[in-house]
């Protein structure tokens, strides 16, 4: 027997005189139409609750993941789309002028890019996160950062990774996947290096 | 001669006027409208900074809220209006930088829900005040039956009860 009943029949279920419309019994429970749509609201409610909360304690994207498609439009108004760089070993930096953290790393960053540049299949994108342009601008000034870089509009792309603050880093693999993910600044260039090494051919 | 005395006097006098006055329309031109704190503010408490959850802007600590400020306070000074300013923001960093949520998609659940669910709620404890209040009505109806006790069925029967 199915688990939803229709109770047409008054001698099948004897229960008090409706005032509204049929009744439906669910699991040995006789409900009304109304109660039925308002306990469907509540559960329904509850899920988008649950659904919400389990976002945000998921954590950032982790190393084996398919990396998440971003665009960004640099300073400099270049535009990059991550799916368009697929082949090549993307290094993802968010970071913000107000971080102090950030500061860390940044000449290491620089370092790492200029030693990987020219060979060609080697990419960094920096992610300003939350931050004015005006203040961002004068970071980059101030550490020499050549690599592209730019401001995440909407904080679309700093959702999509599910970062919790910066500086945090993400290593994308030629084939589209995460490899790496450094939460917090590199201490050296020697670490960078690292994370980025096993992932170039000889 | 004399009328070249006159003229020689009269150009120190027009280069004097004349620095005043341009000096003032320059000083006129340049000078920048600065907003004051409190009406950087009353922008500023309609926004949130993602950094800092749940701390309105213009009580904020944060560098990144300071910078954010400063930036409310520049374009306030290029005379732009407080919905301007809130629109760069969202275009800037998301919807969720505003204190109240644009109505539009998933979001008018936060604007339906409430008023909804109060209703709801209201319908709900009428109807259980409703069923708290039948019972009692019942039983004091029957208490003062009139008929009850005039009953003859009953009365024989309580006269029967009574013999035995």
């Amino acid at each position: 027997m199915s688990e939803f009943q229709s109770t047409s029949s008054p001698s099948e279920t004897p229960t008090p005189p409706a005032s509204t419309g049929g009744r439906i019994v669910i699991f040995g429970t006789n409900l009304s139409v109304g109660a039925l749509i308002a306990w469907i609201a509540v559960l329904a409610l509850l899920a988008l609750v649950a659904f919400g909360l389990l976002r945000r304690q998921q954590g950032p994207v982790a190393a084996g993941q398919a990396a998440p498609d971003f665009a960004l439009t640099t300073f400099e108004g270049e535009q990059f789309q991550l799916s368009d760089l697929k082949g090549k070993v993307v290094l993802i930096n968010f970071w913000a002028s107000w971080c102090k953290p950030c500061e860390e790393e940044a000449a290491d960053l620089e370092a790492a890019w200029r030693d990987y540049q020219p060979r060609g299949d080697v990419v960094f994108l920096g992610v300003d996160y939350v931050d004015t342009e005006p203040e961002a601008k004068a970071y980059l000034k101030k550490f020499d950062i050549t690599y592209p870089n730019g401001p995440d509009l909407r904080t679309r792309a700093s959702q999509a990774f599910r970062i919790r603050g910066v500086p945090e880093t993400y290593i994308v693999a030629p084939d589209g996947k995460l490899t790496g993910v450094q939460i917090g600044p590199f201490t050296s260039l020697a670490q960078i290096k690292a994370t980025i090494d096993p992932l170039l051919k000889p | 001669m004399h009328e070249s005395r006159l003229f020689w006097f009269a150009i120190p006098i027009a280069l004097i006027f004349g620095f005043f006055f341009v000096g003032g329309t320059y000083a006129q031109e340049s000078t920048p409208y600065i907003p004051t704190d409190d009406e950087v503010n009353a922008v500023a408490k309609g926004l949130y900074c993602p950094v800092c959850e749940n701390i309105p802007l213009d009580v904020c600590p944060t560098q990144a809220c300071t910078q954010w400020r400063a930036l409310i306070r520049e374009k306030l000074g290029l005379g732009w209006s407080e919905e301007q300013i809130k629109d760069y923001f969202v275009a800037q960093y998301g919807d969720r930088v505003l204190a109240a949520p644009p109505a539009r998609g998933l979001n008018w659940l936060v604007y339906l829900i409430p008023p909804v669910a109060i209703v709801i709620g209201i319908y709900i404890l009428f109807r259980a005040m409703r069923t708290w209040r039948q019972p009692i009505s019942a039983r004091a109806a029957i208490e003062h039956l009139p008929e009850a006790d005039s009953d003859e069925y009953v009365a024989r029967l309580e006269e029967e009860l009574r013999q035995r």
